[in-house]
């Protein structure tokens, strides 16, 4: 038996198992919360059909079904979408199934899209130009209303148009038509409509601005924001952070000093971020952009230009947050260059620096992409930091415009961790706002792993250019 | 016996007889080896009472040999000896290493390459240095080779041009990258890429070539390539080469240098050191006895 034991031990199966089994764990968890985001962002999108239920007392509820469960007293139960913030209250619903009479798919109800108190379900009833009624019915309604909501509208006069629309028990109501984005119809929709409606509202979110408190609308300006901090970061940390590991690896003289810097650099790059972020609010936006203001901008004072969180402040806390990840990875590309290169090069006559810019450098760069790949990683990911230092839950512009100097550096920006905080958080229609943290989660993803994506690309492009050399 | 065993090493190298015997004349009536021969020829680099010591430790001991123009000599001896040391202080690569340093001089051309008035990217200029392991750079083989040029703010694409091809001949290269100058040098086989990193020292037009065990990672036939070149090249410039196989040493220098735990044993015409060593270490060691 203990010669058994002791064999078995041996073989080192027991580990290959339970490696494998760790490895497994961690691609499921990985995978599970990849397929959660991937489900619940894509499914928002989906232009679902609408439901006339009829309750028990004779009721009805028209609305999207948004989710079924066994409540906590067992009760079956299904959850509806009903909108009409402005006459509930409360967008989602709960119904219990043994209330519900009839289920029924009919093809007039409609989804009306408003720029306040999110969508309206419920039937179309007329057009109006002031008084006179302009067409009536559902589906001339539908024909009539594209060209007038390409129109600028003008609010306020008294042939401005109007749409009357009733909710599921008759209660109607007139919107004016500047309130209005669209009209739906998906039960009537085929599956190659809905597709299109699909697209569109992926495309919609991408590229048009935030409404109602975030939580309707697109996330342009979040995402606008989030690459260009990056890059901005990327733009300020790479020079640092390879001077600063050549300087370390080639030129500083081994010893306890150097060690001692190491040790803090890599201490560093554990220091929580709401660290750096206090640090950047005093240093960068209190210190340095309070001078700024003082000495160039004094004329705008009280109003601060540079001494309140900005774009540029934000990035360079981000790039201190960083620093040292492309420090370590660049002394480790450096550390990997074969000595006999320096040494070849040397040998010819080649000086201290030839060498470095000419042979060293050059045989470091994918270790020093590494380094960018993974400070953009972190940076993209990073919220607390840049609470504090420039990030709003709105900005009224974005930091690049057609205004000279066209990069506007001292502007505070949008970023999509923190809009996923903002609105999932403190919104205060949460039920509302989940479907777009789901949605800006998964956007997050797609642009860490889009710009991880372009590193790596050119990581890839570098290491077959200088093939050989190591990392 | 030895001088049996010596014919039948320089024998297995066809090529390599005719110039050793041509070279030496063999009636120069060096039929005993003293321990310093006086070299017929000027005297390229002098090495004189010269020690090294990485920190505490002593690599040489009060070296002196005279590296003879316009001949190859060779460093043998087992390892650790000192001789890639030696080599390696001929053209100062050894400054790189921290807490080394060195007494006695080496002389170039009776000139103290250790003084400060040496412009020390010049001396290295002037003795280039071929490594035990190829190292051409991850460039293109032009680039490599116009690396050393280019340093010296040589730019003319004409002139580079033509630079690169005679030190691509001079490797004896060239027919063989010609049509492939652009592409990465490390596409080229290990016998190709140590004749690459020749033509690359060859490029900065040097007095002395210093080869640090430059076969030890090739194949026979490679290896065989480069000492062919060496024959050739000795006609223009003065060698020094440090290697491990006796029978490379004994075929294609014309002076071998025998170091023992960083002390010179015996320095002499290579004939004379293999056929009839004055030192019992010498001969112990070259007859296969330790080492």
């Amino acid at each position: 038996m203990r010669v058994w034991l002791k064999q078995f031990w041996a073989t080192g199966d027991l580990f290959v198992w339970g490696c494998g089994a760790g490895l497994a764990l961690s691609l499921l968890m990985i995978g599970s919360l990849l397929f959660l985001i991937l489900i619940n962002g894509f499914g928002y999108f989906w232009p679902s059909d609408l439901i006339d239920l009829t309750l028990k007392d004779g009721k009805h509820v028209i609305g999207q079904l948004a989710g079924e469960e066994v409540s906590p007293k067992g009760v079956p139960r299904i959850r509806v979408k009903v909108g009409n913030r402005d006459l509930y209250g409360l967008d989602y619903r709960w119904i219990n199934t043994d209330q519900i009479v009839e289920r029924s798919r009919l093809a007039n109800l409609i989804i009306l899209e408003r720029r306040e108190w999110g969508n309206f379900y419920g039937r179309v009833l007329a057009l109006h130009k002031g008084d006179e009624v302009v067409a009536e019915g559902t589906v001339s309604i539908q024909q009539a209303l594209p060209p007038l909501l390409r129109q600028a509208a003008v609010p306020d006069s008294a042939d401005a148009y109007s749409l009357l629309v009733a909710d599921a028990n008759g209660k109607e109501k007139s919107i004016p038509l500047e309130q209005v984005l669209r009209l739906l119809t998906p039960n009537d929709l085929s599956v190659l409509g809905k597709t299109w409606v699909y697209i569109g509202n992926v495309w919609a979110v991408l590229t048009t601005e935030p409404r109602e408190a975030n939580t309707e609308g697109g996330i342009f300006p979040a995402i606008f924001g989030t690459v260009m901090m990056v890059l901005i970061m990327t733009v300020i940390v790479m020079p640092f952070g390879v001077i600063g590991a050549l300087y370390l690896r080639e030129y500083a003289r081994q010893g306890v000093i150097v060690r001692l810097v190491r040790i803090a650099v890599n201490n560093l790059a554990g220091v929580p971020s709401i660290v750096f972020g206090v640090f950047g609010l005093g240093f960068f936006v209190y210190g340095i952009g309070g001078t700024i203001d003082a000495l160039w901008f004094s004329d705008r004072l009280p109003n601060p230009t540079f001494g309140t969180g900005g774009i540029l402040w934000a990035s360079l806390t981000l790039a201190l947050l960083t620093v040292p990840v492309v420090i370590v990875s660049t002394e480790e590309g450096l550390a990997a260059v074969p000595r006999e290169y320096c040494e070849g090069s040397i040998g010819l006559g080649a000086t201290k620096w030839e060498t470095i810019w000419q042979v060293v450098l050059p045989a470091a760069l994918p270790g020093i992409l590494t380094g960018l790949i993974l400070a953009m990683a972190r940076a993209a990911g990073e919220v607390a930091p840049l609470m504090l230092t420039g990030v709003v839950k709105l900005a009224p512009a974005l930091p690049i415009d057609g205004v000279w100097p066209f990069l506007h550096l001292d502007r505070k920006f949008m970023h999509l961790g923190f809009h996923i905080y903002d609105v999932g958080f403190q919104s205060p229609n949460v039920e509302a706002a989940k479907p777009m943290v789901y949605v800006t989660t998964l956007v997050l993803i797609l642009v860490v792993v889009a710009l991880n994506l372009a590193g790596i690309v050119l990581r890839n492009r570098v290491r077959k250019k200088y093939a050989g050399s190591a990392v | 016996m030895l001088d049996q065993q010596y014919r039948t090493i320089t024998g297995s190298l066809p090529l390599a007889v005719p110039s050793l015997m041509t070279m030496q004349g063999g009636d120069q009536g060096y039929s005993t080896a003293p321990q310093h021969d006086h070299a017929p020829a000027k005297s390229k680099l002098l090495v004189r009472d010269f020690s090294f010591f990485y920190g505490l430790t002593q690599a040489l001991f009060k070296i002196n040999v005279d590296i003879p123009e316009y001949q190859v000599t060779a460093f043998i001896g087992p390892s650790g000896c000192g001789k890639s040391t030696l080599l390696r202080c001929m053209n100062r690569l050894n400054d790189l290493i921290e807490g080394a340093r060195h007494e006695g001089d080496i002389l170039l051309d009776n000139e103290d390459i250790f003084s400060p008035a040496i412009d020390i990217t010049h001396l290295r200029k002037r003795v280039g240095m071929v490594f035990q392991k190829s190292n051409p750079f991850p460039k293109s083989i032009y680039e490599n080779v116009a690396y050393g040029p280019r340093l010296q703010g040589l730019n003319q694409r004409t002139v580079l041009d033509s630079v690169i091809e005679h030190s691509l001949q001079g490797a004896g290269l060239w027919e063989e990258v010609k049509d492939r100058l652009h592409k990465s040098a490390l596409g080229l086989s290990g016998g190709q890429q140590q004749r690459l990193c020749i033509a690359r020292a060859l490029a900065v037009k040097p007095d002395v070539l210093l080869m640090d065990e430059p076969c030890s990672a090739l194949d026979p036939i490679a290896t065989g390539r480069i000492e062919e070149l060496l024959f050739a090249l000795k006609k223009e410039l003065t060698i020094v080469i440090v290697t491990h196989n006796m029978q490379q040493a004994a075929r294609v220098s014309d002076w071998t240098a025998f170091l023992y735990m960083g002390q010179l044993v015996e320095f002499s015409l290579t004939k004379n050191l293999f056929t009839a060593p004055a030192q019992k270490q010498t001969e112990d060691y070259i007859t296969g006895r330790f080492g």
